[in-house]
C-alpha cells in the first residue's frame, strides 16, 4: 500500500514538475491556426538575430484562434497573434487585443491590403478565394463559366460546389464575393443558385476531397483558393506538368492575413521584431510552399511551381471588414434561410 | 482505524476528485460563471424559444433516439451469438465487432464517404451522403459494440435452463425471446441503450462531416455560435441545456447499472456450437455494417493509380510542408500522450472504482456520478473553459503538451470505471468474509483478494482508454498545441484539408495505422493477455 501511495505521489510530482517549468524571458510566443507551417530553420534564423526563440502554439482554425484570443485578453499566453483575416478583422479590433506597431518593413507592403489605418495589425500574406474547375470536364461544346453571372445559368445546373459561410473560411469569402458584386441583390443570386442545384457543404474538406472531381466526386466546380492548382502539382502522386484544375479569376474574394501584437505583452520589444521578422525575406519567400499563400512583401520572389501556375488574380472582391462585421450574423443568417431551408 | 490509515484512505479518495475536480469542473465553472451574463437572459430566452432552436433541439433528440433504437436492434443478434454460442474465431469476432468504437472519427467519416462514392450512393436518387441516413449508420457502426458487449456478456449470466424448459412445453421460439428473454434483458439493454443514446446525442464530427450543413446537433451548434458567430455566451447556454440533458441520462444509467449488479446465479454450462444460419446471418450483417467501411478504406491507402502499393505508407515518415510534422511524428505523439492517458485514467479511474464499490452509499453515488459527466461535455465549451482557468502559475497549462493526455484522461476514466467496478462487485462476497474470518486485516483482504482480481480488469481499462486517447479528436482539436506536439488523428485532419492526391493517400494510410493500433489494442483486451477470465465491460 505505502508503495502504491508513492508510487502515485512520485507521478504526479514528476508531471507537475515536468509542466510547470517557468516560462523563459528569451522566448516569443506566437499563436496562431492550425493551418500555419513555415519551414524548418525559418525562425532559427530569428533567433540568430535577436536571441530570442520563437514558440509555436496553434488554436485550432481562425474562429476558434479569434475566440481563444478574445477570451484570454486579460491574462494573454501569446505576444504575437498571426492569422485573423479580413473577414474576422474588425471583430478582434472591437475586442481591443492587438497593441499598436507600425513596423518600418510596411513600407515593402502594397496600402490596399493595410486595412488598419492605426496599425494594430500588419498584413502579412494574402490570398483568393475562387472558384476551381476541373478542366477536363469541359470543352469548346461547354467551355466554363466566366464570372458569377454565369454560374447561374442553366447550363451549369448541378456542377458547383460551395461550402457553408456559417462554418466555413473558403464559403464565407465567397459568399462575401457575391455580396460585394450584387449589393442588396444578393439574395436574388443565391435563389437563383439554389434552383441552379447548387451542393453545400460544411466545410472545405467535404466540397473538395468528396464532391469535387479531384477529390473521387462528380462536379466540375468548386470553391477553392487560386493557389489550390499549383498545389495538385506539387502534392500529386504521380507527377504531372500542369494542374488537372483552374481557377475563375472574376469569381475570388481576397483573404488578407494579418499579424498583431498582443495588447499586454511583456515581451514587446521582441513581439515587435517577430512583426518585422515576418515581413523580410526569409520568411516571406518561404510562405508560399509552406501555407499556400502569397507574400505581401512585394520585395519576395516567388517559387518557380508557384509563380507558374498560381494564378495572379487582378482585380478581386473585397468588403470593408466593419462592414462585414456589422452585418454578417444577419447576412449568413438570411443565406441560411434562402439556401438551405 | 488509526488516524495514518485514516489519512491514507482520505489522500487516495481526493486523488480522482481533486483531477476532475480541477481539470474538469473548475474550468467549467470558469466559463459559464465568464459567459453567462445576467443581463442577457431575455435574449437567451427568445433565443431558445426561437423555431430554428427548436428545430436543432427536436433534431438532436430525434436522431439519437433513431439511432439508438437501431443499434440495438442490429446489435440483438450478435449479442444472442456472443452470449449463447461457441464457434471459431469468436474472439477475434468480438474484437472486430469493437473495432469502430474505438476508431477516430475522422476516418470512420472518410470511411463512410468513401463507401458511398464507391457504391454510388453519394449522389442521385439513392443519396445517402449528407443525409440522416448516413449519420446514423455511422452511429450504429460506432455504437454497435457497446451494445454486442454489455448485454452479450449479461445475457451469458442468465440461466439458458429457462428457455429450455419454455421449449420442452411447446413454447414458439418468438414467444420465448417476448416472454421470458426479453423482460430479463431489460436492465442490460436499458444500461447500453442509455450510453448510446449519450454518445449520439453529443457527437460531433459525425454530424458535421457525415450529416452535411443542413443538419444541426446542439453540439454543432454550440461550436458555430462560439467560434463562427463568436457568441460564447449563447454557446455557453446551449453546453448547459445539453449537460443537463446528459446528467439525467447518467442518472438512469446508475440506476440501471447498480440493478443489472444483481446477477443470477452463474450457470456454469457449455455454450452449444453455433449454427450455420445464425453465424453466416451475423457476420453478413456485422460485414456490411462494419467491415465495408473499413475494407474500402483499406483499399484506398493502398490504391496508388491505377495499381497497388504501400507507397503512401512508406511515405509516412517524410515531413510535407501544409502539414507542421511527419505522420510517424504525429504517431508517436499520440503513442506518448495515450500511454500517458492510459496510465493516469487507470490510477485515477481504479481508485475512484474501489471508492463506488466499498465506499458508503453517498460517497458511491457521489464519485460514480462524477466522474462520467466528462463524456457529455461540449469539448468546445470545455477546451475554452480550461484556456481561462489554467492560466496561472502552477498551474498554467495553457502551453502545455500534458493538457491533452490529462483531458483525454478524463474521457478514458468513465471506461476504465466501468470495467472495474462491475468486476469488484462481482467478487464473491463469501471470500472476502473467508479471509476476514481466518484473521486478516481489511487492507489484507484488499491486498491479495481485490488487488489481484480488479488488478486484470484495470488492465482492461487502461488498454480502453489507451485506445480512446489514440484516436480522439474532438477535444483534442480545441486545446492549444505546439506544431510538433500535433496528434494523428490532429495531422490526419490537416491532410485531409489540402488539395494534392499524395495528401489524401497519405491521410488514408495514416488513418489505417491508426486503425491498425486501436484494433490492436482492442484484440489485446480481448485475448491471450486476460484469458484467465473474461472481464466484463459495463458501456
Amino acid at each position: 500500500m505505502k508503495k502504491f501511495l508513492l508510487l502515485i505521489t512520485v507521478i504526479f510530482v514528476v508531471i507537475t514538475a515536468t509542466t510547470c517549468a517557468e516560462k523563459k524571458d528569451d522566448t516569443v510566443t506566437l499563436l496562431t491556426h492550425d493551418s500555419f507551417w513555415i519551414s524548418e530553420g525559418v525562425f532559427e534564423e530569428f533567433t540568430q538575430q535577436t536571441g530570442v526563440n520563437v514558440e509555436v502554439q496553434m488554436a485550432g482554425d481562425t474562429g476558434q484562434l479569434l475566440a481563444s484570443a478574445i477570451l484570454t485578453s486579460s491574462n494573454p499566453s501569446a505576444d504575437v497573434i498571426f492569422g485573423i483575416d479580413n473577414t474576422f478583422l474588425q471583430r478582434a479590433l472591437n475586442a481591443d487585443i492587438f497593441a499598436v506597431y507600425e513596423s518600418p518593413s510596411l513600407s515593402k507592403v502594397s496600402e490596399e491590403i493595410q486595412l488598419d489605418t492605426q496599425h494594430r495589425v500588419t498584413p502579412i500574406d494574402f490570398g483568393d478565394v475562387c472558384i476551381n474547375y476541373w478542366i477536363d470536364s469541359f470543352s469548346s461544346d461547354l467551355p466554363p463559366p466566366k464570372n458569377l453571372d454565369d454560374l447561374i445559368d442553366s447550363k451549369y445546373s448541378g456542377q458547383l460546389v460551395v461550402q457553408n459561410p456559417e462554418t466555413s473560411s473558403p464559403g464565407l469569402a465567397f459568399f462575401l464575393a457575391t455580396i460585394a458584386e450584387y449589393g442588396d441583390d444578393w439574395e436574388l443570386w443565391w435563389a437563383a443558385l439554389r434552383d441552379n442545384d447548387v451542393t453545400v457543404t460544411s466545410g472545405w474538406e467535404d466540397a473538395y476531397e468528396v464532391e469535387f472531381v479531384a477529390g473521387g466526386g462528380e462536379h466540375p466546380l468548386v470553391v477553392s483558393y487560386a493557389s489550390s492548382p499549383p498545389a495538385e502539382v506539387i502534392y500529386a502522386e504521380t507527377p504531372i506538368d500542369s494542374p488537372p484544375t483552374g481557377v475563375l479569376t472574376d469569381t475570388c474574394f481576397r483573404q488578407i492575413e494579418f499579424a498583431g501584437v498582443v495588447n499586454g505583452t511583456k515581451n514587446q520589444e521582441a513581439a515587435e521584431n517577430l512583426i518585422d521578422f515576418m515581413l523580410s525575406n526569409t520568411f516571406q519567400q518561404d510562405i508560399p510552399n509552406s501555407m499556400l499563400m502569397f507574400p505581401a512583401s512585394n520585395e519576395a520572389e516567388l517559387p518557380a511551381t508557384f509563380a507558374e501556375f498560381a494564378e495572379v488574380v487582378e482585380d478581386p472582391y473585397m468588403l470593408d471588414p466593419e462592414i462585414i462585421e456589422r452585418n454578417r450574423n444577419n447576412w449568413t443568417e438570411r443565406w441560411t434561410q434562402i439556401v438551405l431551408r | 482505524m488509526n488516524p495514518q490509515k485514516r489519512f491514507v484512505w482520505a489522500f487516495l479518495f481526493f486523488l480522482p476528485v481533486l483531477f476532475v475536480g480541477v481539470f474538469f469542473y473548475w474550468p467549467l465553472l470558469k466559463i459559464f460563471s465568464h459567459t453567462l451574463d445576467g443581463e442577457r437572459i431575455n435574449e437567451f430566452w427568445s433565443y431558445l424559444s426561437s423555431k430554428p432552436f427548436r428545430q436543432i433541439a427536436w433534431f438532436t433528440i430525434w436522431q439519437a433516439f433513431l439511432s439508438t433504437v437501431c443499434t440495438m436492434m442490429l446489435a440483438l443478434p450478435a449479442a444472442y451469438l456472443v452470449a449463447r454460442f461457441s464457434f471459431p474465431g469468436k474472439k477475434l469476432f468480438q474484437a472486430l465487432t469493437t473495432i469502430p468504437f474505438v476508431l477516430p472519427t475522422v476516418v470512420a467519416a472518410g470511411a463512410f464517404m468513401a463507401l458511398f462514392q464507391r457504391f454510388g450512393l453519394d449522389q442521385g436518387m439513392f443519396r445517402l451522403h449528407h443525409t440522416v441516413w448516413a449519420l446514423l449508420l455511422a452511429h450504429i457502426f460506432f455504437n454497435l459494440a457497446i451494445v454486442v458487449r454489455t448485454v452479450g456478456s449479461f445475457w451469458a449470466g442468465l440461466d439458458p435452463r429457462v428457455e429450455e424448459q419454455a421449449k420442452i412445453l411447446g413454447a414458439a421460439p418468438w414467444h420465448i425471446f417476448r416472454k421470458i428473454t426479453l423482460p430479463r434483458l431489460v436492465p442490460a439493454l436499458a444500461a447500453a441503450a442509455s450510453v448510446v443514446f449519450v454518445f449520439c446525442l453529443t457527437s460531433f464530427g459525425i454530424v458535421l462531416l457525415l450529416g452535411g450543413p443542413t443538419r444541426a446537433t446542439i453540439e454543432t451548434e454550440i461550436w458555430r455560435q462560439a467560434v463562427w458567430r463568436g457568441d460564447i455566451s449563447v454557446a455557453s447556454v446551449l453546453a448547459v441545456i445539453q449537460l443537463g440533458a446528459v446528467m439525467v441520462m447518467v442518472l438512469i444509467m446508475n440506476f440501471l447499472q447498480k440493478r443489472q449488479a444483481v446477477v443470477e446465479s452463474k450457470v456454469e454450462l457449455n455454450p452449444e456450437r453455433a449454427s450455420r444460419k445464425l453465424l453466416v446471418g451475423n457476420i453478413l450483417l456485422l460485414g456490411i455494417l462494419v467491415g465495408l467501411p473499413i475494407v474500402i478504406l483499406v483499399e484506398r491507402a493502398i490504391g496508388v493509380g491505377d495499381g497497388y502499393s504501400f507507397q503512401n505508407f512508406s511515405a509516412m515518415a517524410d515531413r510535407i510542408s501544409l502539414v507542421p510534422l511527419s505522420s510517424l511524428a504525429a504517431l508517436k505523439n499520440s503513442l506518448l500522450f495515450a500511454v500517458v492517458a492510459a496510465v493516469l485514467a487507470a490510477l485515477l479511474g481504479g481508485v475512484a472504482s474501489f471508492f463506488v464499490v466499498h465506499g458508503n452509499r453517498w460517497l458511491s453515488n457521489f464519485l460514480d456520478f462524477g466522474m462520467m459527466l466528462p463524456l457529455g461535455v461540449s469539448a468546445v465549451v470545455l477546451g475554452f473553459g480550461m484556456l481561462i482557468s489554467l492560466d496561472t502559475p502552477p498551474l498554467d497549462l495553457r502551453s502545455s503538451w500534458i493538457l491533452v493526455p490529462i483531458a483525454h484522461a478524463l474521457l478514458g476514466i468513465p471506461f476504465v470505471m466501468r470495467t472495474v467496478i462491475p468486476t469488484l462487485r462481482r467478487i464473491d462476497p463469501s471470500l472476502r468474509e473467508s479471509a476476514s474470518l481466518l484473521g486478516a486485516s481489511p487492507s489484507k483482504v484488499t491486498k491479495y483478494i481485490d488487488f489481484p482480481i480488479a488488478f486484470r480488469a484495470l488492465g482492461v481499462g487502461a488498454a480502453f482508454a489507451f485506445a480512446i486517447s489514440i484516436g480522439e479528436f474532438g477535444a483534442t482539436s480545441f486545446l492549444p498545441r505546439s506544431p510538433d506536439r500535433l496528434t494523428a488523428p490532429l495531422v490526419l485532419f490537416r491532410l485531409l484539408g489540402a488539395p494534392g492526391e499524395a495528401l489524401r493517400g497519405q491521410a488514408m494510410a495514416l488513418a489505417v495505422t491508426l486503425m491498425v493500433i486501436t484494433a490492436a489494442t482492442v484484440i489485446l483486451i480481448e485475448g491471450s493477455v486476460f484469458k484467465r477470465e473474461t472481464i466484463r465491460s459495463d458501456f
